[in-house]
């Protein structure tokens, strides 16, 4: 689940790494605008991912065992772009050659990209001062690459901006198919660009070049950015001459509010002999209007001409600036009658960069990898001047980091309609409500989480130092766990032993539910499955009793709500078990401990009798007390040595373990791990199983699937309990044949009371 | 007060309309005859009727910067006629056919006037007035000097000021009976500008070879099988209108960027006070040291996108630098601002006319007067853009459809109402 803030409150914390890991930088890109420079550089990153230790040393405490620790590195790819003002650049360069230390030699000879209106005129100097020989990159070009890049890897790059709405933003998903579409460059000039092939359909000078030079010529402003705070204080109104000034009023009729403008700086024109009547805001105002207008008719009368109805747009005029682009997105809709949609980008400034850079990488083969944007390590969404500073030269620069996942991903085989797949079930950026609710709950589970850090490496004198740094960023982003290897897994030493206490229990349970009659077999295979899954560090709810009490699997089978369940598919379910077995099931499962060994181990046993093959999918990087893939194959092996009936499934292969590629809570799957989905075409998956909260609730809870579905969840927040209708600890429990719609629909409803206010300003309006 | 028709006001509106919408006021209006071309003589306007409103025949379009007068003068004043003519009916003819300047700002076109016109069935001369509309109280006041308010019963007038100014007028004529507000059905202007083209044969013109000071002329253009035609009126604002055929248009564009632009920054940018001076200074001045072309950015064409190295990439995209900014003139400043404005105009239009598959684009308005380099710009840019496939059109009588559309709607509109 992603989350978002206005992004004014985004602030990156001074203890952030600027150029990190400039001493692996492999290989350099530049784009040099009039205005601002980019530097993009390709690094390998050490991803440390602990190894689950299987045999464990005898008589001692698994706590001071930190330093024996196994860690799998490996070797990630990270790209990096840095951006300051085009007048520091010598001062950047000098910085990047002073750090280029370890492989300066290395780079002797080699080449830098470079592109942008500046590429022709610091060529000497970028040969001067790193030693690399200048490749010029066509600008257009560049451009292109970077926005098919940005779009088809970085989740929520593009967004609609409507100001006053609610939600202001609405994201749009990454998405492999994202042509064709028009890009609309507004540098100095206005390029437009049409983008399934390559070619520039058009463009007009009026752009940002004359924004900032007529701003210059009629008010003292120093520089662009001065230029947009004047316009932000400005109106218009006393400059322009509006439909009002020419009828009298509203010209009704017409349905034109009088305050449209009939003709830009039409004020200004009656015999004025003293040109102060008009204030400097004022004017950069209506310049601002002009301009942003003009830009959005041009590109909407472009759009129209070649059947496009989406418009995104780049270069350094918009920067995010909430008046310019809403301007913009309303001259866009005015002109094409609300058939073009004017699309940002939070990364417009780096498209050339970007682009630059991957043309000089091809063989790195960005195409075959899916990229994350590490937001530890990039600026907010909101950073068109550059804001944190370069230590010793005190250069003000802003920087974005792209990671490549390890493995391949792509959409899960099973996906009714991957094309329309949203994984959230609530959308944070566009429910205000759930958003404050949940980011609240974010910034006071981050405590936890990093007393929990600091437990897990004892030894480690930085440790604290580290998760008080870890803290603060995630705070300051108000952006949950869902990134990112963390090089150490702060859980790993709780899962371990959560793990061990419920082997410990497997036996006598598998021996209990292999004595019960079959009806009341299913019946507690699926309450165990629920109850399992109350242990969830996740949860605040959990936390506090898990902390407190002595929690034990019973505890947590009388705490969980009583059937009827808030969604109660059981009947339907067993009924469904009473007819032919399933080929194979795909189980993506949540929590270490109870959950996984007492609640899914039992039943994905019951379903290997039944002789259905299984597909256990875990988590591949770790997110709290979640499983990991790594610990899957140590539990499963440990489990065999339990039960005989897991131990010849996994000779046999019928049973099997798999990662998912994902690394949080929650389950998107349109990021699958590309063997997990070919495996589960393979095997013919025909039973998806999703289990807790984030992966049947919070995601794909409204997801529909070519096969059938079962969804488990405990709802362990009080919050959204309520809003479903339940109380805490209520129970989800949906089952799901392939064409059929059952209570989905009703949830639905009771999920989002905020469409029904929404509807209701539809009829105001 | 009637309004009638399409309200779209030429020039000064933003939002696209479509006058079909408008069939409505069509009909009100009671005049069927669509086909503009029909001659002058049998289309209706020219047959002797009862219902002939009294002269003195005015039409009048309200803009938001300029107002357009036009008057027809009998020249077939019978001897009977002429001794039963009130004596404020000669005055006023003598004042506006003897004088081409009235007070301090209004002007008559003389160049342009039109002689030997019929309209229903009078023989005369049309003659062009304006004035600033920022002047309106003064021409009222002169209007009620001269005696108007005596004879005039209705003013036919159209554009966003007949709204506007529609109480004053009544106040000051201490008019009794209607104010017409013709509010500037595109249809009178479309009828109108065909009615001029097909009196006045040379009424319409290109520019050949636009862009060679010396080659460069004005060619008459045959305009007798017009359809389908765009026209851009470029008052203080812009409209686009299409037109498919008689009786067959729409409003389709339209901008804020219009004369009044060009205009206000360069009373702003160079302080001076007038349009002729504006132009003025714009014909001693190079857009070149103020703007960026494609040659300062890549140092020659960006043949890649066959962009030649003189085309302007960035309007007013040197003048970010301080020192660029001491280096230009008045003059340099109000060419990049006439070149800009005109540029923007014209790459509009040509999208407009590309979207509606049509080739011909007539540019009318005001801020066209006097104003030839716009319209060579204006040809060129149609023609180099679309490889010579569009055809940029101008007319004599640019700003005035408008007004003679009020002179000649007038008529109808009383026919209907009698």
């Amino acid at each position: 689940m992603d989350t978002k803030s206005h992004p004014k409150s985004i602030k990156l914390p001074d203890t952030v790494e600027v150029f990190g890991n400039l001493k692996n930088a492999k290989r350099f890109a530049i784009d040099i605008g009039g205005s601002l420079t980019k530097i993009a550089y390709y690094s390998t990153v050490s991803h440390r991912r602990v190894f689950y230790e299987a045999e464990k040393e005898n008589g001692k405490s698994p706590s001071s065992e930190e330093d024996n620790l196994v860690y799998e590195v490996s070797e990630g790819a990270r790209l990096h772009f840095i951006k300051f003002e085009t007048k520091y650049i010598e001062s950047c360069l000098d910085f990047v050659r002073v750090n280029l230390v370890n492989t300066r030699e290395k780079m002797l000879g080699k080449v830098i990209k470079a592109t942008g209106g500046g590429a022709y005129k610091y060529t000497e100097l970028l040969q001067q001062k790193l030693g690399l020989s200048v490749d010029k990159e066509d600008e257009m070009s560049c451009l292109i690459k970077g926005c098919n890049f940005l779009l088809k890897n970085i989740s929520d790059e593009a967004f609609m901006f409507q100001r006053h709405g609610n939600p202001e933003y609405k994201f749009q998903n990454a998405d492999p198919n994202i042509f064709p579409y028009l890009l609309v460059n507004i540098g100095s000039g206005v390029s437009i660009m049409k983008c399934d092939s390559y070619e520039r359909i058009g463009g007009t000078a009026t752009g940002g070049g004359t924004f900032w030079g007529l701003g210059s010529l009629l008010t003292k402003a120093k520089g662009f950015d001065e230029l947009l705070e004047l316009a932000e204080k400005g109106d218009h109104r006393n400059v322009d001459m509006l439909v009002r000034d020419i009828y009298g009023g509203d010209y009704k009729t017409l349905g034109l509010p009088g305050d449209l403008i009939a003709s830009s700086f039409g004020k200004a024109m009656h015999n004025h002999k003293d040109h102060t009547q008009f204030s400097e805001a004022d004017l950069a105002r209506s310049l601002l209007f002009t301009i942003s207008n003009d830009v959005g008719q041009v590109a909407s009368l472009y759009a129209m001409m070649h059947k496009l109805n989406k418009v995104y747009f780049g270069g350094y005029f918009l920067r995010n600036h909430p008046l310019s682009m809403h301007t913009v997105s309303f001259s866009i809709n005015y002109w094409s009658k609300g058939q073009v949609q004017a699309l940002f980008l939070r990364h417009e400034g780096y498209l050339g960069a970007i682009g630059a850079f991957l043309k000089g990488a091809e063989e790195y083969d960005a195409d075959k990898y899916s990229w994350l944007e590490n937001y530890a390590g990039s600026s907010g969404l909101r950073s068109p001047i550059p804001t944190q500073v370069l230590s010793e030269q005190g250069v003000p620069v802003d920087q974005l980091e792209i990671d490549r996942w390890e493995s391949a991903v792509t959409y899960c085989p099973l996906l009714l309609d991957p094309a329309n797949y949203v994984p959230d079930t609530v959308d944070l950026t566009q429910d205000t409500e759930a958003r404050e609710y949940w980011l609240q709950l974010f910034e006071e589970i981050l405590d936890k989480f990093a007393v929990r850090a600091i437990q897990s490496q004892p030894h480690s004198d930085t440790a604290k130092e580290r998760a008080q740094k870890f803290k603060e960023k995630s705070i300051s982003r108000l952006h949950y766990l869902k990134h990112q290897p963390f090089a150490f897994d702060p859980y790993l030493v709780q899962k371990q032993m959560d793990n061990d206490k419920a082997l410990g229990l497997l036996a006598k349970r598998l021996e209990y539910l292999d004595g019960l009659e079959w009806c009341t077999r299913q019946e507690t295979l699926i309450s165990s499955v629920l109850a399992g899954n109350m242990f969830d560090w996740g949860a605040r709810e959990v936390a506090d009793l898990m902390e407190n009490t002595d929690f034990g699997f019973n505890e947590a089978r009388s705490k969980i709500q009583a059937r009827p369940w808030l969604v109660d598919g059981l009947d339907e379910w067993i009924d469904r078990l009473k007819g032919p077995p399933h080929k194979c099931a795909a189980i993506f499962i949540d929590n270490s401990g109870m959950d996984f060994v007492l609640g899914i181990l039992p039943f994905a046993r019951e379903l290997l009798q039944r002789g259905t093959k299984v597909i256990l999918c875990a988590n591949s990087a770790p997110a709290l007390n979640d499983v990991t893939y790594l610990e899957l194959v140590v539990i499963l092996k440990q489990a065999a040595t339990v039960c005989q009936i897991i131990h010849e499934s996994l000779n046999k292969g019928t049973l099997l373990a798999m990662e998912t590629a994902q690394g949080g809570p929650s389950l998107d799957l349109s990021r699958l791990n590309l063997d997990l989905a070919k495996a589960m075409s393979s095997h013919e998956v025909d039973l998806l199983v999703l289990e807790g909260m984030g992966r049947a609730l919070h995601t794909n809870l409204l997801a529909k699937f070519t096969c059938e579905c079962l969804k488990l969840a405990v709802i362990k927040n009080r919050w959204l309990a309520t809003r479903l209708g339940g109380d805490t600890f209520s129970v989800l429990c949906k089952y799901e044949r392939p064409n059929e719609v059952k209570g989905g629909e009703s949830l639905k409803l009771k999920i989002c009371p905020v469409p029904c206010t929404k509807e209701t300003t539809k009829i105001h309006i | 007060l009637n309004i009638y028709g399409c309200l779209s006001c030429p020039g000064v509106l933003m939002g696209p309309h479509i006058c079909k919408d408008c069939l409505r006021g069509q009909i009100m209006a009671g005049s069927s005859q669509d086909d503009f071309r029909v001659p002058a003589v049998e289309n209706g306007y020219g047959e002797g009727d009862n219902s002939i409103p009294l002269m003195p025949w005015f039409g009048m379009d309200i803009g938001g910067t300029l107002s357009k007068l036009v008057y027809f003068e009998p020249k077939d004043i019978t001897p009977d006629e002429a001794d039963t003519e009130a004596e404020v009916l000669k005055n006023i003819r003598r004042y506006l056919t003897k004088n081409s300047a009235y007070g301090k700002t209004g002007h008559r076109d003389t160049h342009l006037q039109m002689d030997n016109v019929i309209i229903r069935g009078r023989r005369g001369t049309l003659h062009f007035i304006r004035f600033p509309t920022s002047e309106m109280g003064n021409f009222l006041l002169l209007a009620k000097l001269k005696g108007m308010a005596t004879l005039v019963t209705t003013v036919s007038a159209t554009g966003g000021g007949a709204y506007k100014f529609e109480e004053n007028f009544r106040k000051t004529l201490n008019m009794k009976n209607n104010i017409e507000v013709l509010n500037s059905n595109m249809k009178y202007e479309v009828r109108c500008m065909l009615y001029i083209e097909t009196n006045n044969p040379s009424e319409c013109y290109y520019w050949a070879n636009p862009t060679e000071d010396e080659r460069c002329e004005k060619r008459f253009y045959d305009f007798s099988e017009p359809y389908p035609f765009l026209i851009v009126n470029i008052g203080s604002g812009v409209s686009v209108l299409a037109v498919y055929g008689p009786g067959n248009y729409k409003r389709i564009s339209g901008t804020s960027l219009g004369g009044g632009t060009f205009l206000g920054l360069c009373c702003l940018l160079t302080g001076c006070n007038t349009f002729e001076e504006a132009i003025d200074l714009a014909t001693g001045g190079d857009n070149t040291r103020v703007d960026k072309l494609v040659r300062d950015i890549y140092g020659g064409d960006y043949e890649r996108f066959g962009l030649p190295g003189d085309l302007v990439a960035s309007s007013f995209g040197q003048m970010n630098s301080k020192e660029k900014r001491a280096r230009v003139t008045k003059e340099d400043l109000a060419r990049a601002t006439l070149v800009t404005i005109t540029n923007n105009i014209g790459s509009i239009a040509r999208m407009c006319a590309l979207n509606e598959k049509i080739e011909r684009v007539v540019f009318v308005g005001n801020f066209l007067r006097v104003n030839p380099i716009s319209m060579k710009l204006l040809a060129h840019a149609m023609d180099y853009w679309s490889r010579g496939t569009l055809k940029a059109l101008f007319l004599e009588h640019e700003g005035y459809f408008g007004a003679v559309g009020c002179l000649l709607e007038y008529n109808t509109y009383r026919y209907s109402h009698s």
